[in-house]
């Protein structure tokens, strides 16, 4: 680590890797690179707690590991309870002169599984009481690691292999669940959505959440060429037609104000973004317009509410 | 690094754990070769880059190297092959081509 920037237009962007190489993400992996950049927008004096999935398994395979910021596995359930409890800790060290005072960022990563079924409770629990954490959601749509199991993140139409598509089912029966939406009720200072499609807003948003004092939420969408079957070049592309259509917006809500961070002025059709995807190759018209009306009416939802704190 | 800590995979059996299955050095995945999954290679021209880093910003597996000059090499040592770097180079400087059996 040597602590130099490359610069991006107004950018400057650490060469300091977090998470070394050698790591056994899949070809591709749009999880992978949002980590990363998340990692370098965190720098190097955090504490991270992560939940079992694809980002504990590829970066810890005994005997070596890829971290080289303290680190520690958590259950499913658990994430939200484990970093409360070293948050408490170390502010109850430094109140009793235990260890030096300094800016220890403690953080949170899991997946969509992890985050949005599983560890729901102990996250929810971890908001309400007001700790200060920042709580990345690497959401890859599915239980990955595993598989590709349906997880509430899984969005409508898509073939899982516990939700298949074929005769008698398009896949996933349910509109995805709104992880970000739930964690605005909480009604806490930070809450955004982030794509490493769009690396300088991602890494912007992680720094800004691991400043703010108090619970923060990011949401990270994470293309997955091997659950989505796409080709492994894509993972970009897809994360940009994600926004553009409309599917996943860029948002921010700081305390309480919503700010859209991408607005198009005319969305992409949603088939843009599902045609390059084997997860969606099933879908016949008449889903797919079902789609486009539900992506409308979030996206309408969504620009009203940035309507309400404008100007 | 000792010889002991370069073992990994089908040669690292349970007498090579640290007690207590402690990992005792930070980044050593670094010591694991990925470039073997490869089926396809990037190549870049350095008569079309230039210099943007692009390829480095958006490499999934930190597989592109800043070098003196500020050009950009490919590191094969951990290369996947996925492509990523070629597609989002604006400047067409990246091509894959196809990996061929030793
Ligand atoms: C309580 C429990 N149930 C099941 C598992 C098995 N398991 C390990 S990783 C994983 C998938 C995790 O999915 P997600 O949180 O979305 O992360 P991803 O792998 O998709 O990044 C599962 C089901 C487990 N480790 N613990
Ligand atoms: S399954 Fe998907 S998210 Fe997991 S490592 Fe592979 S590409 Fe990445
Ligand atoms: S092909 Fe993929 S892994 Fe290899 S250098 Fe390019 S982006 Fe990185
Ligand atoms: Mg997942």
């Amino acid at each position: 680590m040597d602590g130099k920037f490359i610069k991006f237009g107004k950018n400057l962007v650490t060469t300091d890797e977090f998470v070394a190489e050698g790591h056994s993400f899949c070809v591709g992996c749009g999880e992978a690179l949002a980590l990363r950049l998340a990692c370098k927008a965190l720098g190097k004096d955090v504490i991270i707690a992560n939940a079992t999935g694809c980002i504990e398994i590829c970066t810890s395979p005994l005997p070596v590991t890829s971290w080289r910021v303290p680190w520690i596995h958590t259950l499913f359930e658990n994430t939200g309870a484990e970093i409360s409890g070293i948050e408490a800790g170390l502010k109850i060290l430094m109140k009793k002169g235990k260890m030096p005072e300094r800016d220890i960022k403690c953080v949170a990563v899991a997946g969509d599984g992890g985050t949005s079924d599983i560890g729901m409770q102990a996250l929810s629990g971890a908001f309400e009481r007001k700790h200060d954490f920042l709580y990345l959601c690497f959401d890859n749509e599915a239980y990955m690691n595993t598989g590709i199991q349906r997880s509430s993140a899984t969005p409508y139409g898509a073939s899982t292999t516990t939700a298949p598509a074929g005769k008698l089912s398009i896949g996933q029966t349910t509109w995805k669940k709104n992880m970000a939406e739930i964690a605005v009720a909480h009604d806490i200072p930070y809450v955004a959505t982030a794509c490493p499609s769009y690396p300088f807003d991602l890494i912007n948003k992680v720094k800004k959440g691991g400043e703010v004092k108090g619970p923060a939420y990011v949401h990270i969408f994470s293309p997955c060429p091997t659950g989505w079957r796409y080709p492994t070049d894509l993972a970009i592309e897809i994360g940009r037609l994600a926004v553009e259509t409309g599917i996943f917006p860029l948002y921010e809500v700081e305390n309480g104000r919503y700010k859209l961070n991408i607005d198009r002025p005319k969305l992409r059709p949603v088939e843009e973004y599902l045609k390059p995807q084997g997860r969606f190759r099933h879908l016949l018209d008449g889903e797919i317009a079902k789609i486009q009306e539900h992506v409308n009416e979030e996206y309408a939802k969504l620009k009203a509410k940035v309507a309400c704190f404008a100007a | 690094m000792t010889e002991k800590r370069l073992k990994t995979g089908p040669d690292f059996i349970w007498r090579d754990m640290e007690v207590g299955n402690i990992v005792t050095e930070a980044g050593s995945a670094a010591l694991r070769r990925t470039g073997d999954w490869r089926s396809q290679r990037p190549i870049i021209d350095k008569e079309r880059c230039n210099k943007c880093g692009l390829c480095w910003l958006y490499c999934p597996d930190v597989a592109i190297k800043l070098l003196e000059d500020g050009y950009y090499e490919t590191d094969l040592f951990y290369c996947k092959g996925c492509g990523i770097c070629a597609k989002v180079c604006t400047r067409e400087a990246i091509t894959m081509i196809e990996e061929e059996e030793e």
